[in-house]
């Protein structure tokens, strides 16, 4: 019986050990890594200057999908970006939002530059012809539509409400979705931002 | 005569007793730049002793006010009207980023970040509840 025990003691402790080495990286929002493509688009910054995917290479690129006349979910997402990127060990460096607007109809470029520099410096506002955003959303299997106008011509936008990362490479490393917190958002972008320069 | 102004008397203190159920706290906006609609969050206590029905809003600093609802369905994210929210003797809802919330809609003048705005509840049956709405920054949660 004793020795029973100690063979079982000493499974356990070789089970612990192994364990231990694996060290298996854990994440607070979900794990894509790859299972997305490659990041890679062709549009018009909020400064008027045409980019790319090349653009933003090095950097961790977080792309996210809205528009401007939208009260509630884009702003609050923004915003929690905003603070998520804050609380960053280099409070952000390194790393750019790409908000791509879903309405280029209305969201011009200067309107685009008015919008998103009041969430702070990390944000880059993309407007794409129909055709560009087109191939851009597809991609990435976001989906939008449009609904009817109101009386006064406003019209919302159904659109999807996740955040595409990737990593200085264009690699696709994770999703956010709205219930993910600003800090794990933040503690993510920091693991990740470790992996690549390391 | 004196009958008319004992009736209309007694609804004035019945309007006042009735209201006086009813708060509004932590109410505020998040002003956006570019002249896009702003969001509006607060929490609505029904401390009366009915219950009674949100059925919009309105304010004088804004052309319109809606009653809308995030919805996050399937991986989006939509905004459906809302007509109308019951709330019970003693209940509370609570209008936040992310789920109800109010869209003012065409500011009238430059709304300030920091300055209070008045905002009117309106109720069916003709109740009306304002509040101070606090103006914060974009990045506001």
């Amino acid at each position: 019986m004793t020795r029973r025990l100690m063979r079982l003691l000493a499974v356990l402790a070789a089970c612990a050990a192994l364990a231990a080495c694996s060290h298996k990286v854990q994440w607070r929002t979900d794990n894509i890594d790859g299972l997305m493509p490659t990041l890679d688009f062709h549009m018009t910054d909020d400064s008027g200057k045409t980019v790319t995917a090349q653009t933003y290479r090095g950097k961790i690129v977080l792309l996210y999908f809205g528009y401007t006349n939208c009260p509630d979910v884009c702003p609050t997402t923004l915003a929690k970006l905003a603070q998520a990127l804050k609380q960053t060990k280099n409070h952000g460096a390194g790393i750019q939002v790409l908000f791509v607007t879903v309405d280029p109809k209305r969201d011009s470029v200067s309107r685009m530059h008015e919008y998103v520099r009041a969430f702070g410096p990390w944000f880059v506002g993309l407007v794409g012809t129909q055709d560009e955003l087109r191939t851009l959303t597809k991609r990435y299997r976001v989906t939008y539509s449009y609904g009817k106008p109101g009386k006064d011509g406003n019209y919302e936008v159904t659109h999807s409400s996740a955040v595409f990362v990737f990593d200085g490479s264009g690699r696709s490393r994770l999703i956010m979705v709205p219930h993910d917190s600003a800090d794990a958002i933040s503690a993510d972008l920091d693991q990740l931002a470790g992996q690549s320069s390391s | 005569m004196t009958r008319l102004i004992v009736v209309l008397a007694s609804a004035l203190f019945a309007a006042s007793a009735w209201a006086a159920g009813i708060t509004v706290s932590g109410a505020w906006i998040r002003h956006l730049p570019a002249g896009v609609p702003a969001g509006g969050f607060f929490t609505l206590h029904n401390q009366s002793k009915d219950a009674v029905t949100l059925v919009g809003a309105s304010s004088p600093d804004y052309a319109m006010v809606m009653m809308h609802k995030t919805v996050e369905e399937g991986g989006t994210s939509k905004m459906m009207p809302v007509d109308k929210i019951d709330l019970p003797a003693g209940g509370t809802v609570t209008f936040h980023p992310g789920g109800y919330h109010l869209m003012f809609m065409h500011a009238k003048h430059g709304v300030k970040v920091g300055s209070r705005i008045p905002v009117t509840l309106m109720f069916s049956g003709g109740g009306k509840v304002t509040a101070q709405f606090e103006v914060r920054g974009p990045t506001a949660r």
